[in-house]
């Protein structure tokens, strides 16, 4: 056992480390390099350099975004796979985030967050993602006995739904609205309201402290459903809570990124092979994990086509979709289910 | 210890079981046989409290189970499972899984008792060689002591087992059943045990609850359950019943379509 707690120990150090280290290179790259050097020297300036508010009006808080949604939606995915035991499945592929994202849609289009506020977007995306949630799991269920067989596919299809749904908002909407929608929808960390970068890191943090109150719940769940029963899991309210903080989670964060997909998929996969399957160190070095994954595609993203920027979710989509194809044709069984 | 009162359940509506009615005194061995689909399965889920009965109820100790909380139900009865899809964890971390019960919410590492449990389960089930293999490593025979040993280490007083010899050799059929025995005799523990097979079911169990279509149509020791009229009427097969030759319980035999022909003729 100790043992154990000094290997778990040693890889979140890791983490941490890497962490900082991501954390300074996206400080220093971008269409304007900085080295850390000169970095130091812009903080002692203080404020009114044009260097400044290059760091910490645009750069900071995109890490601090790129740290709360990696780890919120691989923390997510990792809940996901736990729930569903299929390693396939996260907030994209279970089409989750295209829930949330016809949420946030609508309510641009029909002006919620005008009348209400810029907080009814994440509760927006909450609702939409905690609807698929529920249907794709009352799909999944046979005789009280959750079927993988199907799910992904399920998933998938709900995707494709939910992308048309937006495209039909979108052609029905005004043009300032689309504008709007268009930017949103391609997967950005780049998000001017402190409010929002705020609430996002409250939420991924507040979704890893639960999940951990869960940890052998969801130890118990890759038994299967009917073996964490008979080990004394409370399953129903375990699940109930889990799929919420699940959907909190993935709402919050498309209601700030856009879609972003894979990032719960690419993360775990990756981790598994080093930490092992217990949830008691899988959610936080996948959390640690995804929020590194997350803030270096992100730089990626700013330094390819510099001064130009990508959309972070094509560098996700591009890596997250290879691993995905690559990990089904290795194994048949996930998608089939034991 | 067991009872099922009046026990109605099923699956959306349709029923499978009904008007189940029996006791299982302490520390008795109880077989539960029956026809595939007769409802045996469905029976230990109800048992667990995977199935809501829709009528009637099951009590431990005069207590029904529904009203029982989840960490105390797995604390009392503790449930082998017939098939398991591999996992990727190690043998030890497996049976630790059966300490759950015992842990506390914001506990999150195992106490030293509760290792030093699951290493006692481990060597009462002769598998202590296999503590630090994954589990996906290990055979057929042994995962199913495996999952026996983490049973044990829930520490509880009733065991159910839903076949526990399916798909092994005879050797592995005859060491686990003893084991059970003697877990049985030794510790105390009450075991109820769904069997397929007759012989096995007669040879071990004190007391037999044979099931069909839903119903309890018989139970009692192997000797008043398993008469050749009972299991052809029951089993729709025509079968012999004789006196096993070491132990003097019954023992089934089959005869097949070819000599009932010779025979008939």
């Amino acid at each position: 056992m100790r043992k154990k707690v000094i290997h778990w120990a040693f890889w979140v150090l890791v983490l941490f480390c890497l962490l900082l280290g991501i954390a300074l290179f996206s400080l220093c790259v971008g269409s304007v390099d900085m080295p850390l050097k000169k970095i130091l020297k812009v903080i002692f300036e203080g404020r009114g350099s044009s260097e400044y508010s290059i760091l910490f009006d645009i750069r900071l808080p995109r890490i601090i975004l790129g740290f709360a949604i990696g780890g919120a939606l691989s923390l997510a995915g990792v809940i996901l796979q736990g729930m569903f035991r299929n390693p396939l499945v996260e907030p994209y592929t279970l089409g989750i985030s295209g829930g949330a994202a016809v949420g946030v849609c609508l309510n641009i289009v029909l002006g919620l967050s005008r009348g209400l506020g810029i907080i009814s977007l994440p509760i927006c995306g909450f609702l939409g993602a905690i609807l698929v949630i529920l249907l794709v799991y009352s799909l999944s269920i046979r005789k009280g006995i959750l079927k993988i067989q199907g799910l992904l596919l399920t998933g998938v299809m709900i995707s494709f739904i939910s992308s048309s749904l937006i495209m039909l908002i979108m052609s029905v909407s005004h043009t300032e609205d689309l504008h709007g929608i268009v930017f949103w929808v391609m997967g950005s960390l780049e998000e001017p309201n402190w409010l929002l970068i705020k609430l996002a890191l409250g939420i991924a943090v507040f979704g890893l402290a639960v999940s951990y109150l869960f940890c052998f719940d969801l130890n118990a769940f890759s038994l299967g459903e009917e073996e964490a029963l008979h080990l004394g899991i409370n399953v129903e309210r375990a699940k109930r809570l889990l799929f919420v903080v699940a959907s909190l989670l993935t709402g919050f964060s498309v209601s700030v990124a856009g879609i972003i997909g894979f990032v719960g998929l690419v993360v775990p996969h990756f981790i598994r092979m080093f930490v092992g399957s217990d949830h008691r160190i899988l959610l936080i070095s996948s959390f640690l994990c995804g929020a590194i994954f997350l803030i270096f595609c992100d730089s990626l993203a700013r330094i390819i086509i510099a001064p130009l920027e990508l959309p972070v979710g094509v560098i996700t989509g591009i890596l997250g979709g290879s691993l995905f194809i690559y990990t089904l044709s290795k194994k048949q069984v996930s998608l089939e289910g034991k | 210890m067991l009872e099922l009162k009046n026990l109605a359940c099923g699956y959306d509506s349709k029923p499978v079981l009904q008007d189940i009615e029996f006791k299982v005194e302490d520390k008795e061995f109880v077989g539960i046989i029956g026809p595939n689909g007769s409802g045996k399965t469905t029976l230990l889920r109800a048992i667990t409290r995977v199935l809501k009965p829709s009528k009637g109820a099951v009590f431990l100790n005069g207590k029904n189970i529904w009203q029982m909380r989840f960490k105390d139900l797995a604390r009392y009865v503790a449930v082998v499972p017939q098939n398991f899809g591999g996992v990727d964890m190690s043998v030890e971390d497996f049976v630790l899984l059966g300490r759950i019960p015992y842990l506390e919410r914001l506990q999150f590492f195992e106490s030293k008792m509760d290792l030093f449990i699951a290493e006692r389960c481990l060597s009462l089930t002769d598998t202590l060689k296999l503590k630090g293999k994954l589990m996906s490593e290990i055979s057929g025979g042994e995962s199913q002591l495996v999952l026996i040993a983490r049973a044990l280490a829930q520490e509880p007083k009733l065991l159910l087992l839903d076949e526990p010899t399916a798909h092994l050799d005879i050797t592995h059929q005859v060491s686990i059943l003893d084991l059970i025995k003697r877990l049985n005799k030794e510790l105390g523990l009450t075991v109820v045990m769904v069997l397929h097979d007759l012989n096995l079911a007669s040879e071990y169990c004190q007391r037999l609850v044979l099931i069909n279509e839903g119903r309890i149509y018989k139970t009692g020791t192997p000797q008043e359950v398993l008469s050749y009229k009972i299991i052809e009427e029951v089993y729709k097969t025509v079968v012999v019943v004789e006196k096993n030759p070491v132990s003097s319980k019954p023992y089934v035999v089959l005869v097949s379509q070819e000599e009932k022909e010779k025979r008939g003729k």
